[in-house]
């Protein structure tokens, strides 16, 4: 199925997406990597409020290369997931609704996303130009002082992705590949 | 002797370092191509009609065509009949630095492993010499992304392993990198030697022009048959299943010691950046 949904994202969209869809996203959305990962954890130990609410919101794993004059952002593509998953289920238990990266998950994540009715994304890897002409605006909003590891409020335009693992516990990763297995 | 300054090196390495990421070299495009045409699964084609069009936006606007725009790995011939005037060392990383810089690439490296504070202009390079015959310097500039990099193995294997267990091992270190490595991969793999002397022939293997084979031959049947094994492995484009999963196997090999048959698998994703020049 193909759908067009909005960011953030609903817990109806969340729930209807299955893995293999192709979804376009439309709205806001926010980018947080490794640096970033570990200083919203270290925030929730100290008992502090994250640099945005997570209800509903997305994260997108990606630290961008500069921007050009003109140009809202320069490559942004999908970095790899897993690297993030040590944090992720406490996001997940509290309210993140969507994550956009690519590569596989821990169980733990996986289990996480069927817990909270969730979705993980795989953005294509390596599209980076591509995907920049669907982010039509850019803002540093925390951690300014990680550079591309920043965490940045983006607004985003039909930005293409696939779903791998839906709230049903579905993994696109493990299922597509058996089709074309001839080992 | 001949001379040669330092800073035509680095006005070099600064405009291989934008080339290598705005645009794929000739023969990966059109291992690209021929790639693309032979992908069966739907979402695999679709995959690669998105990184189609992201070369050419890359190309056309001057984007990178991967956000990771790497760390800059310099591969470096030295004619033993050259001076450089100057500081050979310096004179790369000034041209990473400005390269970085002027290119809008991203700087992605840290001071301190563990520290992790950013150089903020994508310095220090990882720089190989070697002392070649001749009065020229040749330049390898290949800016390496760290989501393919993270999913590279070194095996140590015994003598008894064997080929079957070199072939074992490329296919565990591919099977094991799926989706993470960003797929469609060229995969670059160094046979022999000691443990250092592997993953640098591995590394050196991915900038070998796809157009050229191993001159030996059963090196080269080597490469052909693990090409066909991988890409059954059913992995595909972005991980999502299909029929290609690497695009290229290159493999490179070197004497090794009577106990010892070591194996490094390093592998790239399909943005595989290499730009050569000679001084």
């Amino acid at each position: 199925m193909e759908y067009h949904i909005q960011a953030p994202i609903s817990r109806e969209d969340a729930s209807r997406l299955r893995a293999g869809d192709y979804v376009y996203i439309t709205g806001t959305i926010y980018t947080a990597r490794d640096a970033a990962h570990k200083r919203m954890d270290e925030a929730l130990d100290r008992g502090e409020s994250l640099p945005f609410d997570l209800k509903g919101n997305m994260i997108y794993y990606m630290g961008p290369s500069p921007a050009r004059e003109g140009r809202p952002i320069g490559s942004a593509g999908p970095t790899t997931a897993s690297r993030m998953d040590k944090y992720t289920p406490r996001l997940l238990d509290l309210g993140l609704g969507a994550m956009i990266g690519k590569g596989k998950r821990s169980q733990a994540v996986l289990d996480g996303i069927v817990r909270n009715g969730a979705v993980y994304f795989a953005a294509v890897g390596g599209a980076g130009a591509i995907l920049s002409k669907c982010i039509r605006a850019s803002q540093v909003i925390a951690y300014e002082d990680l550079g591309t590891e920043a965490i940045r409020r983006l607004e985003v335009e039909n930005f293409p992705v696939i779903v791998v693992a839906d709230s049903q516990g579905a993994n696109l990763y493990e299922t597509e590949l058996l089709k074309y297995r001839q080992d | 002797m001949r001379e040669i300054q330092a800073s035509a090196i680095t006005e070099a390495v600064r405009e291989m370092c934008m080339e290598a990421n705005y645009t794929l070299s000739q023969d990966m495009r059109e291992r690209f191509e021929e790639s693309a045409r032979q992908e069966k699964s739907p979402i695999g084609r679709q995959i690669f009609r998105q990184l189609e069009e992201n070369l050419k936006i890359a190309g056309e606007d001057l984007i990178p065509i991967c956000q990771d725009t790497g760390m800059a790995v310099v591969f470096l011939k030295i004619g033993q009949e050259v001076h450089v005037t100057g500081n050979i060392t310096e004179a790369i990383n000034e041209g990473v630095r400005q390269g970085y810089a002027d290119g809008y690439l991203r700087k992605s490296v840290v001071k301190d492993p563990i520290q992790r504070e950013n150089t903020r202009d994508n310095t220090p390079a990882v720089i190989h010499y070697e002392v070649v015959d001749g009065d020229r310097i040749e330049i390898t500039v290949a800016p390496k992304g760290f989501g393919s990099e993270n999913m590279s193995r070194v095996f140590m294997l015994k003598p008894a392993d064997g080929l079957e267990g070199v072939k074992e091992a490329i296919l565990t270190a591919v099977r094991d990198a799926g989706p993470n490595a960003c797929p469609p991969m060229v995969v670059g793999v160094g046979i022999g030697g000691t443990f250092e002397k592997c993953a640098l022939m591995a590394k050196h293997a991915l900038t070998r022009d796809l157009n050229e084979t191993s001159p030996v031959p059963y090196v080269r049947e080597l490469e052909e048959e693990m090409l066909c094994r991988i890409n059954k492995l059913g992995i595909g484009p972005g991980g999502l299943g299909g029929v290609i999963t690497a695009m290229a196997v290159n493999i490179e090999t070197y004497p090794t010691h009577i106990a010892g048959l070591p194996v490094a698998v390093n592998i790239c994703c399909h943005v595989n950046r290499h730009v050569k020049r000679t001084i």
